[in-house]
């Protein structure tokens, strides 16, 4: 017997002529939690994949509870005790939340029929192990993206796991939902179950896991205990270099404008008698639970709802909002949080992802286009942004997270805005990237922009936003400066109920 | 089951939607609830209800499928007229259309399965190439059936004749294969762990993947069945027509869409159910066979047909965008 | 003037569709000319392919605009039906047998600009309950095929209509300088479209659509408006389409054409235009046209090939066609990965 469950010794994995894995060791003890961090593109998902025999490496070791594999397959790694739950969960939507617990379990047991009451049986058992309470027979596309997880991690419980690989659970759940999936975590421990859990959320690392790993450029830079671990050597670990973040310092002039008001706007099942303003060079943060009408909100002052009632105000003057074009109209541009369902054309060229929003502008009468001017523009915003492409005539897909947001952002800031509004401005955008925009977004403001920030990242909104506004259930609650609380203080202000 | 589910279900509504109709065509002519008419709206109903089979478990797997059409009618023609004379056990000929019907769905299947093309362009091609077969190599034209099938056809369970127009329509015995078929049909989808497969795949096809469904094998399994079964309905229509018709079945995929989408079955795949696909089919066929019952011309059939795709499946899209356009915030208490 | 040069070099880097297309354009001719040399050559043979093409070309260039915005539009053929029988039975009211040359031609007109506000209607039609109520473009495409053609089989009571005035025949068989004018009308038309599609922001604007619908409202941009338009120029084009039918066949049925919405797929695909949308220009879509006329011709040219033959080799090549593209483009990725 050995200590540890897993033990990757010098793996390495090419694909083509890219190396995905040069030579990484990762090591996780019996009844450990270990944190595994790095940029997009680092090998975190191919060592995934590594562990639990779907790719098999070029040269390396893999001992799973002291046994070695030379040739892992999926099926061993079952075998052995190794269960992935995915970022996307791997739920059916369709079915019972009883068929997506017992299925996995059915189909490795070989079984051609169904049995109600043989799938009844073993989802209760699943369910059980977690001590999580919910109706067996309610559609898995009813629930909320926390209850899929424990779906997931029940599911998971079933085949004997002795390891559970997370990808980035916290990404689509909510704080008050992350506390108790840590729970959750934390009992499956005191069982002596191991968790790899992927994040890049240090503040998560610290509270969860007792070990961590940082990979880099298909390497392994770093490991040791998380106590030895501060942000700017996280950071460093990731990035490779050393970024220091600056609050956002804003000095209210005597002539500043208030550039955006809202005054008791109103949407049903959305928000209500909600009031705020925005002055030039001002970035407001809106942060509160998912669900608790922030979004909503955002989208209603940028014209995708229709508010019920209230009133916008731009610069002093009534505007009437009723759709995305009378937004854009009155100068609001926005970031929304699924850059690539809601805001890129992956497939399209990086050019016309940019100057889409300006076509109208640089066409004549009959509606053709001047390829000269849109060049030109687009040339230019690529340079102001300073995103790193090959060709402007490039699929927009073949960047990464950053620059892609990047795009986004130009597409907006190649208008002549008043209001910027960022919902989720940095999700799925490497840390190195993520300090650009954060800079972008502190000289935009500076330049007389109004900015607003949505965000679940309660450091993010602290250390950008000179004004937060908390939301709870469709409600603004409270208004605070980020001088006056800290990340702990705004969480509870968050959750409170 | 619990009853506010039954009474939000597409199923429910849409019984209630045909019996609705039911009652106005009677009480306008009241000629429906007789004996010959019902028999006459079942021999309509009995082939296109059994195609809605197939092409059901195709939606429910995310994929369409527009060539049964073609494939039953390739089928038969070849079973009817090359082997016309070869068999003396009329099965043989539900056999051999079977078999011809396999082989074509599972060319279908390889082609949608492995590549990921999108099934409604690929099987606008294959009924292409199976028409054009039928036309181009044997020659195809309207042509008598053979002593052995004729037979099968003629057989009935029971006579009806009205008594006021005099008119009398017999019960096929295909009747009996149908209700069979809706059985085998429902008992794969629920019963089977290839049955909740199909559905798995149509929710979530990596998820599919990741749980150990053979997703390709699944594909390959549903369109081989359609094909399979498109070649032994192709045969029992000849038997109910008693005549070989190489070209009476075509455009009939657009009416069996219709009624499995008007029962529920989505066309993203994931959802739909036997009894829902059935009662589809017999709103489609209600209508359209009930038009001369009201005094209206049957030159109106189409326009009708039009008229029914377009509703019933604008409720329901009505519904998904209301669904996703939800706002779903838990407002403070005021 | 430079934009001419521009205009060539684009026609040729548009993609490397194109460069293939034209090596199948030049293979396909060489084909024909090799195994039917003087029959194949010959001015009638042109004249009479320039007859055939410009129909189901108008109904093809309809179908990728459809396929281009991410859609589908299984009507199309019964919209150009529609249009004819519309046609059929208003001619002859219009027409009275006193009435003088001028005045016929004039109602010939008068005709032809109804038949095609039936296809703007139907498009809209179309457009409408796609993006307004939200239909998927197969289910809705398939219930107005069965409107239209079914408001076509009402209007011609199930059979064929023939017996019109003369000028109709005359003016759309006319020929100008030997080219047959519905081949300059086709012409016009695919510059037009090709045009609107490659060079404005209406055209750009369908290509985002058809990429990301999602993404175009969040960007400000009407889906609505932007869908029913394109629905609409499918239903122009499907609408004169019918004209020509009309004229050439001298009669209107309701099921004429019936073949045409697979060969439609066929060529639009064949053409570049990817059926997931998005992608694809008017320039493919020409020459698959002519590709495919070419063919055609060339079967037409054995007594002893039936004509249903061009049914299987249509159905297989499409299948073809969509392997082969999938085929090249396992191959690009690759390309693009070892970079």
């Amino acid at each position: 017997m050995s200590d540890s469950i897993i033990k990757v010794t010098n793996v390495k994995k090419y694909f083509g002529g890219v190396k995905a894995l040069d030579g990484v060791d990762l090591e996780i003890k019996k009844g450990e939690i270990h944190c595994l961090a790095g940029e997009n593109g680092c090998g975190k998902s191919t060592i995934i994949n590594v562990i639990s025999g779907f790719y098999t490496p070029d040269t390396g070791k893999i001992e799973i509870d002291g046994v070695e594999h030379a040739k892992l397959t999926p099926k061993q790694a079952i075998a052995s005790g190794i269960q992935v739950i995915y970022q996307d969960l791997s739920v059916f939507p369709n079915l019972t939340v009883m068929e997506n617990l017992a299925l996995n379990m059915e189909l490795a047991d070989g079984k051609k029929f169904v049995s109600k009451k043989r799938m009844r049986e073993i989802a209760k058992e699943a369910i059980l192990k977690i001590n999580f309470d919910i109706d067996l027979d309610e559609l898995v596309e009813n629930l909320t993206v926390a209850d899929k997880q424990l779906i997931a991690i029940s599911r998971a419980l079933l085949n004997n796991a002795k390891l559970i690989i997370m990808d980035e659970p916290t990404t689509a759940i909510t704080q008050k939902e992350v506390k108790s999936l840590f729970k959750v975590i934390k009992k499956l421990q005191a069982q002596n179950i191991s968790i790899l859990f992927v994040s890049h959320k240090l503040d998560e690392v610290f509270e969860i896991a007792e070990r961590f790993t940082v990979f880099r450029n298909g390497k392994n830079v770093a490991s040791g205990d998380t106590k030895e671990l501060d942000q700017n050597k996280f950071t460093y670990y990731m990035t490779g270099r050393e970024i220091k973040e600056e609050p956002y310092a804003y000095i209210e002039k005597e002539n500043s404008k208030t550039i955006l008001k809202v005054k008791h706007l109103s949407l049903k099942n959305g928000f209500e008698d909600i009031s705020f303003s925005v002055k030039e060079g001002e970035i407001l943060g809106i942060t509160g639970l998912l669900g608790s009408g922030r979004t909503e909100l955002v989208e209603t002052i940028f014209g995708y709802n229709k508010a019920d009632s209230g009133e916008i105000y731009i610069e002093g003057k009534k505007a009437v909002i009723n759709k995305v074009k009378d937004g854009i109209n009155y100068g609001i541009g926005y970031i929304p949080p699924e850059r690539i369902k809601e805001a890129l054309f992956l497939s399209q060229p990086i050019a016309d992802n940019i100057s889409i929003t300006r076509w109208d502008d640089f066409s004549n009468k009959l509606g053709v286009i001047d390829e000269k001017k849109v060049n030109e523009s687009v040339d230019e915003w690529v340079n102001n942004l300073s995103i790193k492409i090959g060709s402007s005539s490039d699929p927009v897909r073949t960047l990464s997270g950053g620059n892609q947001q990047k795009c986004v952002l130009a597409k907006w800031l190649s208008l002549d805005l008043k209001v910027l509004i960022l919902n989720g401005p940095t999700v799925g955008v490497d840390i190195g990237a993520k300090f650009d925009i954060y800079k972008l977004i502190k000289e935009l403001a500076a330049k007389g922009l109004a900015v607003i920030i949505i965000s679940d990242d309660l450091s993010e909104v602290l250390t950008n936003c000179n004004r937060v506004l908390v939301m709870r259930r469709g409600k603004i609650v409270v208004e605070t400066l980020p001088n006056e609380v800290d990340a702990s203080k705004l969480a509870a202000l968050v959750i409170a109920d | 089951m619990n009853t506010k589910r039954i009474l939000h279900s597409t199923e429910f509504y849409i019984a209630i939607i045909a019996a609705l109709f039911c009652m106005i065509v009677q009480i306008k002519s009241g000629q429906f609830f007789t004996g010959n008419n019902i028999v006459d709206l079942l021999r309509s109903f009995t082939i296109p209800a059994m195609f809605c089979l197939g092409e059901m478990m195709i939606l429910i797997s995310g994929n369409t499928d527009v060539s049964f059409p073609a494939i039953a009618s390739v089928s038969m023609y070849v079973v009817c007229t090359v082997f016309d004379g070869v068999f003396t056990n009329p099965l043989m000929f539900f056999l051999m259309a079977m078999l011809i019907g396999l082989a074509l769905g599972a060319i279908n299947g390889i082609i949608i399965a492995y590549f990921k093309f999108p099934a409604l362009i690929v099987t606008l091609g294959t009924s292409s190439l199976c028409f054009g077969i039928m036309q181009g190599v044997f020659n195809s034209k309207e042509e008598p059936l053979g002593e052995v099938l004729y037979r099968v056809g003629e057989m009935k369970l029971f006579s009806v004749t009205n008594p006021q127009s005099g008119l009398t329509s017999d019960m096929p015995v295909l009747v009996l294969a149908m209700a069979a078929l809706f059985v085998l049909g429902w008992f794969i989808l629920n019963k089977t762990m290839l049955g909740r497969g199909i559905y798995a795949i149509g929710g979530d096809a990596i998820a599919a993947e990741r749980a150990g469904f053979n997703v390709f094998a699944t594909q390959m399994f549903i369109y081989c069945f359609s094909g399979c079964m498109a070649g032994m309905i192709g045969v029992m229509r000849a038997t109910m027509m008693l005549a070989v018709h190489p070209n009476n079945l075509e455009g009939m995929e657009m009416t069996v869409i219709a009624a499995c989408v008007l029962g529920g079955v989505r066309i993203t795949g994931g959802k739909g159910t036997v009894i829902g696909a059935i009662l589809g089919m017999v709103l489609m066929t209600v209508i359209s066979n009930s038009l001369i019952l009201l005094g209206i011309s049957t030159q109106w059939q189409k326009v009708f047909t039009g008229i029914i795709i377009i509703i019933g499946t604008a409720v329901s899209a009505i519904q998904t965008k209301k669904n996703e356009k939800k706002l779903a915030v838990k407002m403070a208490a005021a | 003037m430079g934009t001419t040069n521009i205009k060539i070099k684009d026609f040729l880097n548009g993609d490397k569709n194109m460069t293939r297309l034209l090596i199948v354009f030049a293979a396909v001719f060489a084909l024909c000319s090799l195994t039917k040399g003087s029959m194949f050559l010959s001015t009638s043979n042109f004249q009479s392919m320039g007859k055939q093409f410009p129909e189901f070309g108008l109904l093809s260039i309809g179908m990728a605009l459809a396929l281009f915005t991410g859609g589908i539009d299984l009507s199309i053929v019964y919209i150009a039906t529609l249009s004819s029988v519309i046609i059929a039975r208003l001619l002859p009211l219009m027409v009275t047998e006193t009435a003088t040359d001028g005045t016929a031609y004039m109602m010939v007109i008068v005709c032809f600009i109804l038949a095609i506000a039936v296809g703007i209607i139907c498009g809209m039609l179309n457009g409408f309950i796609i993006s307004k109520v939200g239909i998927p473009p197969i289910l809705a495409t398939l219930g107005t095929q069965a409107l239209f053609q079914g408001f076509a089989i009402v209007i011609t009571g199930g059979s064929t209509i023939s017996g019109f005035p003369i000028q109709l025949s005359t003016m759309v068989n006319k020929l100008v300088f030997g080219i047959p004018v519905t081949v300059i009308v086709f012409i016009i038309c695919a510059i037009v479209v090709g045009f609107i599609l490659a060079r404005t922001t209406l055209g750009r604007q369908l290509r985002m659509l058809g990429t990301n619908p999602k993404a175009t409202e969040y960007t400000g941009l009407n889906n609505v408006k932007l869908t029913m338009t394109s629905y609409m120029m499918s239903g122009i084009l499907a609408s004169i389409a019918g004209i020509i039918m009309i004229g050439r066949f001298n009669s209107a049925k309701a099921d004429y054409g019936a073949s045409y919405t697979m060969q439609a797929i066929l060529i639009a695909v064949m053409g570049g235009i990817d059926p997931n949308g998005g992608k694809g220009n008017i320039q493919g879509v020409a020459i698959a046209i002519i590709i495919i006329q070419m063919v055609s011709s060339w079967l037409n040219m054995f007594e002893n090939v039936s004509n249903f033959y061009r049914q299987i080799i249509w159905g297989g090549l499409l299948i073809f066609i969509l392997i082969f593209n999938y085929v090249i483009n396992v191959r690009e990725k690759k390309a693009a990965m070892k970079k």
